[in-house]
């Protein structure tokens, strides 16, 4: 119960902090905002390398490799359009 | 490598992420902290593979190279106007990996000898539950988006039974995981219908609601990596999680706010009241057409004039032409301002990308919030292809389906040109007051066309 406790203690104080640091987003970059919020999301790749690597059983290593590959697509991705998109905002050439 | 390094270096990279998240306040630092994100990310694989508990490097190898190829192939040849479809698909991997990992590790046993048996297992469950559904209904958000998905079936009241059963399997399914952990093929069975309801909640969904759906998804999957995180008991994957379903949930929250819909509305499929409001019969006497040799010349005078771009003007590719005419009045000491409401595009500041791409700089970029008052202020608005966004029926209607809605008061300004091809109407399937309005006048026509010939006729006009 302890362990669970304090994973959630985590978990709610992230959430804050996702809140207050994403409400001071201005909408122009709300696109950007949820591509690189997504390659986040694929922070799941480093269980994905766990099961990947760890080899426990075919199975597992199977369902790992196949988890590997979405989030590594999801991560690379993500962050890549991320900086695309971010190079094409530009400032009135003064 | 001791514990305490490879959770001291977890605890960097969630700091990254939060930095990462944080230079999004402004445009300026937005490209430094995608790189702080993008590090954080590094730290944390790097880690993870120099963890002892990987033995065999080889599948890790091909699973990385494959999705590293795959990924940058997919994020360097999108187009700016299919970013929601790119990004829908993002979300549905991302779901995806956590149910995958999650079967991972009930698969293998793991979860079983860990000493916080229950708490992991049903960590488990609600991962595949979540990452499942966020991987079925992107995949269906993506065919719909990518127009190769057409077909909508009605939200009757015997689909939504059928879904009610659905869901009550689901928690049953659930339960079961939970009870008897020995079991593995109760969690296989919870994924697949956990898949099964995620295709048919999202299949009913209209293109116009896309928006709310993206974000409704991407917050979904990042509470599947946080749930594997309760599994693997990994704080990084567990504040990752939590930040991406918090600004998820914001993005949620202000789209359906934007679109004057709740997101039970937008997910039952329940419009508002489509009875009442008036009829096409506005119209009537009342539209005045302009030709571009006379907005040419109202321009030409103008010493404010305000662009309001919709997703008519993706589709019709006019950004670029848009674009040219605003160089072109700015040059002749016109001030010229963008407003753009946040459901212009297909997914929030989805405008905002496209007209980034067409080089307009983000200075000129406005929003609702910016916009107060500003109307009042401005010679001339120029409408192109937005509609519901703009009419004032949503301020002035009561028994309208949009009343209620944010828009944009268009119909302050002092003369208001609205391009576009007829009167037809817009999502919502309603006239629009606007376009009889004293102070309006009409160019018919495609958007590019239009304003090429508007900026022909300016040039003309000296």
């Amino acid at each position: 119960m302890e362990v669970f406790i304090l994973a959630l203690t985590v978990f709610l104080l992230a959430a804050f902090i996702g809140f207050e640091v994403i409400t001071k987003v201005p909408p122009t970059l709300h696109t950007p905002l949820m591509s690189g919020a997504n390659a986040i999301s694929g922070i799941s790749i480093v269980g994905a390398i766990i099961a990947a690597g760890a080899q426990q059983t075919p199975l597992a290593a199977a369902l790992g490799l196949a988890a590997l590959i979405l989030a590594t697509v999801n991560v690379v991705g993500g962050f890549l359009v991320t900086h695309r998109m971010l190079s094409m905002f530009r400032s009135r050439k003064k | 490598m001791p514990e305490g390094v490879v959770n001291g270096a977890y605890l960097v990279a969630a700091t990254l992420f939060i930095l990462g998240l944080r230079g999004l306040a402004t445009v300026r630092g937005a490209r430094r902290g995608n790189v702080f994100s993008s590090l954080g990310m590094l730290v944390a694989i790097v880690v993870t593979l120099l963890d002892r508990k990987i033995i065999g490097f080889e599948l890790v190898a091909v699973g990385l190279g494959v999705g590293a190829a795959l990924g940058a192939i997919l994020a360097v040849r999108v187009h700016m106007t299919a970013m929601p479809q790119l990004v829908a698909a993002f979300n549905g991997f991302g779901g995806g990996a956590s149910a995958l990992v999650a079967g991972s590790a009930i698969a293998s046993g793991t979860v079983m000898t860990a000493a916080t048996e229950l708490q992991a297992v049903a960590a488990g469950a609600v991962s595949g539950l979540v990452g499942a559904l966020t991987f079925a209904g992107s995949a269906v958000a993506w065919g719909k988006l990518q127009e190769v998905l057409r077909w909508q079936p009605g939200n009757t009241s015997i689909q939504h039974g059928v879904n009610g059963v659905l869901a009550v399997v689901t928690l049953a399914l659930f339960a079961l995981v939970i009870v008897d952990v020995s079991l593995q093929w109760p969690f296989w069975a919870l994924v697949v219908a956990a898949a099964i309801l995620g295709v048919r909640l999202t299949l009913p969904i209209g293109g116009a609601d896309m928006p709310v759906v993206i974000a409704l998804l991407n917050s979904a999957s990042g509470l599947a990596a946080a749930a594997t995180g309760f599994v693997l008991s990994n704080n990084v994957l567990i504040i990752g999680g939590a930040l991406v379903g918090a600004s998820g949930f914001i993005l949620t929250t202000l789209m359906s706010r934007a679109m004057n819909r709740s997101v039970l509305s937008v997910l039952f499929g329940t419009l508002g009241p489509t009875e009442g409001g008036p009829g096409d019969e506005i119209y009537e006497g009342r539209i005045k057409r302009t030709s571009p040799e006379e907005t040419a010349l109202l321009l030409h005078d103008a010493r404010s004039v305000m662009i309001v771009p919709g997703y008519g003007m993706a589709v019709a590719q006019a950004q670029h032409a848009v674009r040219d005419l605003s160089a072109e009045l700015e040059r002749r000491g016109v001030e010229v301002k963008f407003a753009i409401h946040p459901v212009a595009g297909r997914m929030p500041g989805h405008m905002n990308v496209l007209l980034a791409e067409a080089d307009v700089p983000y200075e000129q970029l406005f929003d609702l919030e910016q916009l107060v008052g500003a109307f009042a202020q401005t010679d001339v608005a120029l409408v192109i292809g937005a509609n519901d966004v703009v009419n004032p029926l949503a301020r002035e209607d009561p028994t309208s389906p949009i009343y209620g809605m944010p828009i944009l008061d268009v119909d302050k300004a002092h003369t208001v040109i609205v391009i576009k091809r007829s009167l037809s109407p817009g999502f919502a399937g309603i006239p629009n007051t606007l376009f009889a309005a004293p102070n309006t006048a009409m160019l018919f026509g495609d958007g590019e066309d239009a304003v090429r010939e508007l900026i022909g006729e300016l040039k003309v006009t000296g």
